[in-house]
């Protein structure tokens, strides 16, 4: 799928560009876009080896397999295929965590990491599992409690009230959150296990 | 207050995990030091590993911005987001929140000051923002990061909710900060 619309931007963005007769936006948009891809992920470099350093010493103190255990019952229907007391239960819950506070910096580490962890439950290394899916869901429709960023910005414009916003994000997110998850529980349901199969 | 209670959670969780952690495993024996690093390598990998995903998909994304592709999408939307009583200036964000995250928060910021924070414009930009994530961004460095080349339902999944998203903010804007 990733594929087709990799290709699709690709060969619209290049027809569009020469259409238009503006044939130097391709050498614009290749180095622009190759240089913050660069600056993105060098900017996570640091903000990754703290968080998952941190990550390590929890790790190495048993606090990963203790935050699995205690969290599972809760939810465990989410990643029905983790297994009991896997640490990846621990990393997922802290990526929820830190996305519930809008810890932008701390989530995505996190979120990498319980990747990893599920990567190593997965039989079929290519293919995106069931859990992995449902992890998605949950991080790209994005549980904010508290968005931090947007906060600080109309505070900064000189709003009466930055903090408004609140009750009206935590109703959105959580709409677009269900939303993903009701796809993703909707899909696992008709594909089966290895996806691909059954069309629903 | 429970505004400000939720703030300082958010500001208080970092300071407390920094301290809590290294202490605890301190306790119970842990050679912190060596373990810290041990986690930071990993990380190193990870963010050197992404890279290439994110190269790939960042041009490509930008192809679509500066091509004026998207500019596109925007007029032919338009006339549909009028009529369904929705404010045309926050279309552009809808488009590009899941694309491009720096981009988004850019729009965001730009919207806010030109409508200033507190009018509709402004408040609606303000809880799109914050009520998803950069689906595209976000599913690049995670499969990216692990090999994983068939993404299944994940994307659907991802724009979606996405869209829920987007027409949940309207639609609770309206009724919490009046019409338009």
């Amino acid at each position: 799928m990733i594929n087709r619309i990799w290709l699709g931007f690709l060969s619209i963005g290049v027809v569009a560009a020469l259409v238009t007769g503006q044939p130097e936006m391709v050498t614009r948009a290749v180095t622009e876009g190759s240089e913050l891809a660069v600056h993105t992920a060098i900017g996570l470099v640091g903000t990754m080896a703290f968080w998952l350093g941190l990550m390590g010493i929890a790790e190495d103190a048993g606090l990963i397999i203790t935050l699995a255990g205690i969290i599972r019952p809760f939810v465990r229907w989410l990643f029905p295929d983790v297994p009991l007391e896997h640490p990846a239960m621990g990393t997922i819950l802290l990526n929820m965590g830190a996305n519930l506070l809008g810890l932008g910096n701390a989530a995505t580490p996190l979120g990498l990491k319980a990747m990893a962890q599920l990567q190593e439950l997965n039989a079929h290394p290519d293919l995106a599992s069931n859990s992995m899916c449902t992890l998605l869901a949950i991080n790209t429709s994005s549980i904010t409690l508290v968005p931090t960023m947007v906060i600080a910005v109309r505070a900064a414009a000189g709003s009466l009230n930055p903090a408004e916003i609140l009750g009206t994000t935590i109703i959105a997110t959580t709409c677009s959150t269900a939303a993903a998850l009701i796809v993703d529980a909707y899909c696992r349901y008709c594909r089966g296990p290895v996806g691909g199969g059954k069309k629903c | 207050m429970l505004v400000p209670l939720l703030e300082m959670v958010s500001y208080g969780a970092i300071p407390l995990l920094i301290i809590a952690i290294p202490l605890y495993a301190h306790l119970r024996g842990v050679d912190v030091f060596a373990s810290f690093i041990r986690g930071a390598e990993e990380g190193l990998k990870t963010a050197i590993r992404i890279i290439p995903h994110l190269v790939a998909m960042l041009v490509a994304i930008e192809l679509l911005r500066l091509s004026g592709v998207l500019n596109l999408l925007i007029q032919i939307l338009r006339p549909l987001l009028i009529w369904g009583g929705v404010p045309a200036e926050v279309l552009p964000l809808a488009l590009i929140r899941p694309l491009s995250g720096s981009a988004a928060f850019g729009l965001t910021v730009d919207l806010i000051n030109t409508h200033g924070p507190d009018s509709f414009v402004g408040r609606l930009a303000s809880t799109m923002q914050g009520s998803t994530d950069t689906t595209f961004y976000i599913l690049t460095v995670y499969f990216g990061s692990v090999g994983i080349k068939k993404v299944r339902h994940a994307l659907l999944a991802g724009i979606l909710g996405d869209i829920a998203g987007f027409l949940a903010a309207v639609y609770i804007c309206q009724m919490v900060f009046g019409p338009t």
